[in-house]
């Protein structure tokens, strides 16, 4: 049976890092989250984002939901939220979604408490606090099945779709054989791809909404009345080889693996234990479709890369795989694994077993390049005007 | 990997496909083998490791197959040995800048 050690949490999630999360409600508490994050100590990580005090409801909610699964987040032992105090989020009723986990959380308002000097006083003895309640936590044995393993690509080119995606894939297919979860997403890079993804959904209604989601992004591209071919492929996707979104597309499937497509769940919706392959509706920028899957649960990302990346999260360790020699040459700080053996002749069988076995270590606690250096990003995807209007014509 | 690697420098990721994709950076008038009784087809530009070349004859309007699967129209006539990129090979789809008619969008921006 395919085991790691991570952490149980009192909603019986296990988490494979042990972090108490500064999280800010809106743009105006993010610097602050972030000299907390600096302050309090090595376990303690902030998430600030750009997001304004009072956006549109359906905004606001998708911030909420983003924030709030951030918080529940396995890897996250306890939390701490920030607000100056005028946003339109209700911080208290956060804290509450958060802490029905059953973990310990905190809030902070920065016009409460008397301005920025006091808030840094009292945040960083708060977060502290938070690191004395959650640092007693052992690592226990668990099953491979209580992983939910978030897949991405970035800078892809030619090689992702020969051998980074499949490489991941192979490992996704061993995690949902174990009885794991594997998801992947950025639905404008299905296009081109959806009739094999939709061949492969396990029921007729996730057919359906994978068709639907697929045609909305991209009537997107004529709502605004411009080309996707601007955007997608970018010019750096174009300059390694890739030509069109349906080549890219069909190269980017390829690192959910080969399993029936089991659900799709919105941008930062909670995604289920033990659910097989399940797809998240999230625009392509990868930062903001990492940070949807972390805040839908995921412990762990894997990230594929042609052109190279220095990406990570605060929340989950991301795993960096890349199919390009060059690449790994020269990006070897910041990527964990190469696959480009695939090109020179391993099998993909191979790769994938050596890849599912970094995923299983890097849950028990080997850190990642990027954790190594500390290079977090995280960014919320903010529903845009243009969004609003098609949204309108829709039921929800 | 998937699919069939062509005198060591090219895959053919399925038999259904109509370009290849270099292994390596490839330079002008290298032939390669196409192997299963078909001649070699020679290129008649480099082509830089990643990119594609035709292993067929593609008319303007039909579609380029990679994967087994459609991942764009040619533009204009391509030749066996050609490079195929976004100057002969576009996507049919997320064409926000033009109508089902083929028609500019007022005001649409074309890239």
């Amino acid at each position: 049976m395919a085991e790691f050690t991570g952490f149980r949490r009192p909603d019986g999630s296990v988490g494979v890092r042990n972090h108490v999360a500064v999280i800010p409600t809106s743009v105006s508490a993010s610097a602050l989250a972030t000299r907390i994050g600096a302050d309090a100590g090595e376990r303690v990580r902030a998430t600030p984002h750009q997001m304004g005090a009072d956006q549109p409801t359906p905004a606001r909610e998708q911030t909420e939901r983003v924030l709030a699964g951030t918080g529940r987040n396995p890897n996250v032992g306890a939390a701490l939220l920030v607000e100056l105090g005028t946003e339109s989020i209700d911080v208290e009723a956060l804290a509450d979604r958060i802490a029905a986990s059953g973990k310990p959380v905190e809030t902070l308002s920065i016009r409460e408490v008397g301005g920025t000097a006091a808030a840094i006083e009292a945040g960083t003895e708060r977060a502290r606090s938070l690191v004395g309640e959650v640092e007693g936590a052992r690592r226990e044995t668990a099953d491979a099945a209580e992983l939910v393993f978030g897949v991405e690509c970035g800078g892809s080119d030619a090689t992702s779709g020969i051998a980074a995606n499949p490489a991941v894939g192979n490992a996704c297919d061993r995690l949902v054989e174990a009885g794991g979860t594997a998801s992947f997403s950025e639905t404008p890079e299905f296009i081109g791809a959806e009739h094999i993804l939709a061949e492969r959904c396990a029921d007729e209604a996730t057919r359906e909404r994978l068709l639907e989601r697929v045609e909305m992004r991209e009537n997107m591209a004529q709502l605004m009345g411009v080309d996707l071919r601007g955007a997608q492929p970018t010019p750096g996707n174009q300059e390694g080889g890739l030509t069109t979104i349906e080549e890219k597309s069909l190269g980017a499937i390829s690192k959910g693996g080969t399993t029936p497509v089991r659900g799709m769940v919105e941008y930062a919706e909670r995604l289920p234990t033990g659910g097989g392959l399940v797809l998240m509706d999230t625009p392509g920028y990868d930062v903001e479709s990492v940070v949807g899957k972390v805040a839908g649960g995921a412990q762990v990302v894997a990230f594929t890369t042609g052109r190279g990346s220095t990406t990570g999260n605060p929340i989950a360790p991301v795993i960096k795989v890349t199919g390009n020699p060059k690449t790994w040459e020269r990006l070897s700080n910041n990527v964990d694994f190469d696959a480009s053996t695939v090109i020179s002749g391993e099998s993909l069988s191979d790769v994938g077993e050596r890849l599912f076995d970094l995923l299983l270590e890097v849950a028990s606690g080997r850190p990642t390049e990027a954790e190594y250096r500390r290079l977090e990003e995280f960014a919320i995807n903010e529903i845009q005007p243009e969004e609003l209007v098609g949204l309108r014509g829709e039921a929800r | 990997m998937k699919g069939r690697v062509l005198d060591g420098c090219a895959l053919l990721m399925t038999g259904r496909d109509t370009v290849v994709t270099a292994l390596e950076d490839l330079e002008a008038v290298r032939e390669i083998a196409l192997g299963e009784g078909k001649g070699p087809v020679v290129l008649r530009e480099a082509v830089p490791f990643g990119h594609k070349v035709a292993v067929e004859r593609i008319d303007a309007g039909d579609h380029v197959v990679k994967y087994g699967e459609v991942i764009g129209e040619a533009t204009e006539r391509i030749e066996p040995g050609a490079w195929v990129h976004t100057h002969n090979c576009e996507s049919t789809r997320g064409r926000g800048d033009v109508r089902s008619d083929g028609e500019a969008v007022a005001g649409g921006e074309r890239r």
